[in-house]
């Protein structure tokens, strides 16, 4: 059926540029070398590059893709809105202040995992604080506001941290960090944010027929037994737990959230629940692809990925839009 | 038996009381129209049965944990929503919802009630185009199909006929009946006193957030009634081709 045929596609693409990912970068080396230095140790500096920099790397694109593209595929369904985005509720803000804070502090240089961990925190606080606002007896609209207002404090708050910083070489840091970007991760990298990514990625799985029975309408989907304010609970630990790990490690990349739900909804018959494993492969696409493409277009410049992703993103946003105008009005 | 019973219900928004004390029963067979003008709390006492406002007195509905209420009675919001461009297909199959655990597909018998449904709206022909291209007409009929597809032994819908086409709306009222003689019960809000007169069995009419009259339309449509509630007048006569009903004029 077509469904399987595009899941199956999808997770081919990802496949394929993990692999492509793993042999492009500044190291000139075969695509046979590199992958056989990469199954076995020869103890020679191209393992080493293989194990400790590209894989890390690759692996890290594919979490974070999946992160944004899950979370924002949920998202859209729960809102019933083509325009929500992961960071709506405000978690990605906050885990750029965490982080921003942490460099600024100089935490982040002195404990090896100061920067995820000061980054996971400022996404926990903002959960706490979205669900003060929008919790048990929220509504949608309560949420999307709570977002808001958490989002433009954790700005506000960003922009008052290098406004103030008396170190310029730290706010160049924050202002390249926030960019969003992938180079240089290590397995550590690897082994803080990825449980948090999957402990998103299990509740965000578990909403599919909570948004199906959505596209009806927040009361006919509490007639058919959804439970709304359980829905929304999980929605946010699910995206704050995603979305703020994806942070953690790879700064602010946007329009993954936005852009990968809207290409591949015509793919799957609109279907909310369908979406969600279409966008988390989708999304592993596109940052993987990205990622590939910062370093192949400007190899010497370390391009920022999320420079890239809102350079491509936004112009596709933009031709999605005007292909589509008649059906939005 | 009983299909939903309502014992001094009262739902109120803010201060004051929608539905004050409303006591009533529905039992298998019933197609029970609730009447009333604007702001009578026809919406108000329906979500306050289900369970989706806050209520004081008791429903039978709104005791069920929600997973049961799914499957005993199915909500047809007045409220025309369809988010997505999903197939006609696809929003009838939404109606199983209650009968599917996470992550499982359509059973047999899923499919065997979404393809009755469809059948029954006369929707078959155009199952596979994108509900929100329909008409808002056919858009009507697509949701009343995801109310019959979850195959409840009761059905509460809010002005299902608004904006239909006379012979739709007449179909859709048929369709009611048909359900209520094979042992279910709908309970269907109307404006038009003409359709509730024809094919509901009993009517319900709702004054100010009371129950203003309860029994068969020839006992409910009183000119009395009519007066008090609705301000108008009417022309209501039994004749060869059943119960015909007229609205005539306002009363100063």
């Amino acid at each position: 059926m077509r469904f399987g045929a595009l899941i199956g596609g999808l997770t081919a693409l990802t496949v394929a540029l993990f692999a492509v990912s793993l042999v492009t970068g500044p190291a000139r080396t075969g695509v046979g070398a590199g992958l056989a230095a990469l199954l076995r140790d020869d103890g020679g500096p191209l393992t080493l590059v293989m194990r400790e920099i590209r894989l890390p790397r690759a692996i890290l694109a594919v979490m974070v893709g999946a992160s944004l593209g899950l979370a924002g595929a949920a998202m859209q369904g729960y809102l019933r809105n083509p325009l929500a985005e992961p960071g709506l509720i405000g978690v990605s803000g906050s885990a750029a202040l965490g982080a921003v804070l942490a460099i600024q502090t100089g935490l982040a240089a002195a404990i090896p995992l100061g920067l995820p961990v000061a980054a996971l925190t400022g996404a926990a606080m903002a959960v706490l604080l979205i669900l003060a606002l929008a919790g048990p007896r929220g509504t949608s609209l309560t949420l999307i506001l709570a977002g808001i207002a958490i989002s433009a404090l954790a700005g506000a708050l960003t922009s008052l941290v290098l406004n103030l910083s008396p170190n310029p070489f730290a706010a160049n840091e924050i202002v390249f960090w926030m960019m969003g970007s992938l180079a240089d991760r290590s397995f550590t990298h690897v082994w803080i944010a990825p449980p948090f990514m999957a402990l998103g990625w299990g509740m965000l799985a578990t909403l599919g027929r909570g948004i199906d029975a959505l596209t009806l309408g927040e009361d006919a989907a509490e007639a058919m037994g959804i439970r709304l304010s359980r829905l929304r609970l999980t929605l946010i630990g699910g995206t704050a737990a995603a979305v703020g790990a994806a942070t953690a490690v790879a700064g602010a990349i946007g329009f993954v959230g936005l852009v990968v739900p809207h290409i591949l909804r015509p793919l799957v018959g609109a279907q909310p629940s369908r979406l969600l494993p279409a966008s988390a492969l989708g999304g592993a696409v596109m940052v993987l692809a990205a990622d590939i493409a910062v370093r192949v277009v400007l190899p010497e410049r370390d391009l920022k990925l999320g420079v890239l992703t809102a350079l491509v993103g936004a112009p596709l946003f933009l031709h999605l839009i005007y292909k589509t105008r008649r059906e939005i009005a | 038996m009983t299909l939903l019973s309502l014992d001094r219900l009262t739902v109120a928004r803010g201060a004051c009381p929608v539905v004050e004390d409303v006591t009533l029963t529905i039992a298998p067979g019933e197609l029970v129209g609730l009447i009333g003008p604007n702001g009578a709390g026809k919406t108000t006492l329906m979500r306050g049965a289900l369970g989706l406002l806050p209520a004081t007195g008791a429903s039978s509905l709104a005791a069920l944990p929600p997973a049961a209420r799914g499957k005993q009675a199915a909500w047809l919001p007045q409220a025309r929503e369809i988010a997505w461009p999903v197939s006609v297909e696809t929003v009838v199959a939404l109606g199983r919802i209650p009968y599917l655990p996470a992550g499982t597909r359509l059973s047999p018998v899923d499919a065997a009630a979404v393809e009755a449904a469809l059948e029954r709206m006369d929707l078959t022909a155009m199952r596979d185009r994108a509900a929100t291209q329909l008409s808002g007409g056919e858009q009507a009929r697509v949701l009343i199909a995801r109310t019959l597809a979850q195959e409840t032994p009761l059905i509460l819908a809010d002005e299902p006929v608004a904006g239909l086409d006379p012979a739709h709306q007449i179909t859709t009222m048929e369709v009611f009946a048909g359900l209520a003689r094979e042992g279910r019960a709908v309970l269907v809000s109307l404006h038009d006193l003409g359709l509730a007169a024809r094919h509901c069995t009993r009517l319900l009419m709702l004054h100010r957030g009371r129950l203003a009259a309860d029994g068969p339309p020839g006992k409910v449509l009183t000119p009395e009634n009519l007066r008090t509630v609705f301000g108008i007048t009417a022309h209501f006569t039994e004749t060869p081709d059943g119960p015909v009903f007229q609205t005539l004029e306002v009363v100063a």
